[in-house]
């Protein structure tokens, strides 16, 4: 059972409501208040890789945020709903759904990136230890999760 | 929060305080206070992000963008950051390599290469 769900429309502007209830969520979780901006940029790069997909597919359904609080962890999942099969510009490519980050800065692929945004894969992977990247048929999910820690209980 | 822009010329440099967060959102506002600098002549840019809240790779991305832009016209953009958060971006993505990173203004102002 979900601790808070959010559906919102792919809209850029939507990211950072999507960035600040993650944040809120996770602090009340027990996410170290040290780990809670690198909460706020993965659950961000997620939403915004998930909304240009959405954009570019014409995809108008909205994109999923679940925010789960474990035993003795936090996690997050965001999901599309844009199929591993469609094509056409902006489509998720193959190495893309397989999870392999987008190309480093500095490798002659970053300097396309501008538009695009592929480095959001690279930053949450450089970011999040544990975190994976999974596609099929009803879309891609991009689940991530961190440790908490667990507040004293006073007797 | 919205992003807030501001340029002023220093010697030849052309000096843009940003402030706020660069998200997916803002970043196209960034974008073309960049190009338009360019397109104005202003080849040597100094982007200080002291007072940047959020930066996500959609702003580092308009960052490189500029960055392809000045060089084009054999220009340069530096940045001044002292945040550890936002260096962060920068490191795990590689882009300290790119981009020379100063401490001040004034070290990005007087700095050749």
């Amino acid at each position: 059972m979900a601790t808070v769900e959010l559906r919102f429309s792919a809209l850029p502007e939507h990211v950072r409501t999507a960035r600040l209830v993650a944040a809120a969520v996770a602090r009340r979780a027990g996410v170290d208040e040290a780990v809670l901006d690198e909460v706020r940029l993965a659950v961000g790069e997620a939403c915004t890789r998930a909304v240009g997909l959405h954009r570019s597919n014409g995809v108008d359904m909205p994109v999923r945020v679940v925010l789960t609080e474990e035993e003795k962890k936090f996690s997050i999942e965001v999901g599309d709903e844009v199929p591993e099969t469609s094509s056409g510009p902006g489509s998720r490519t193959g190495d893309e759904a397989a999870g392999h980050p987008a190309p480093a800065a500095g490798e002659p692929g970053a300097e396309e990136a501008e538009d695009e945004g592929t480095m959001g894969l690279a930053v949450i992977s450089g970011l999040v230890d544990d975190v994976e990247v999974t596609s099929g048929p009803g879309g891609g999910v991009i689940r991530m999760s961190w440790p908490t820690t667990p507040t004293v209980e006073l007797p | 929060m919205d992003l807030s822009l501001s340029t002023r010329t220093v010697g030849d440099r052309t000096v843009v305080e940003v402030g706020g967060e660069i998200d997916v959102y803002t970043a196209p506002k960034l974008r073309e206070q960049l190009v338009e600098l360019v397109n104005d002549g202003s080849y040597h840019l100094v982007v200080d992000m002291e007072s940047v809240d959020f930066l996500d790779s959609t702003g580092l991305g308009v960052l490189v963008g500029g960055l392809k832009r000045v060089r084009a016209h054999e220009g340069s953009l530096r940045l001044v950051c002292n945040q550890e958060r936002i260096l962060k971006i920068f490191r795990i993505t590689g882009l300290t390599k790119v981009f020379p990173i100063h401490t001040s203004v004034e070290e990005a102002v007087n700095a050749t290469d």
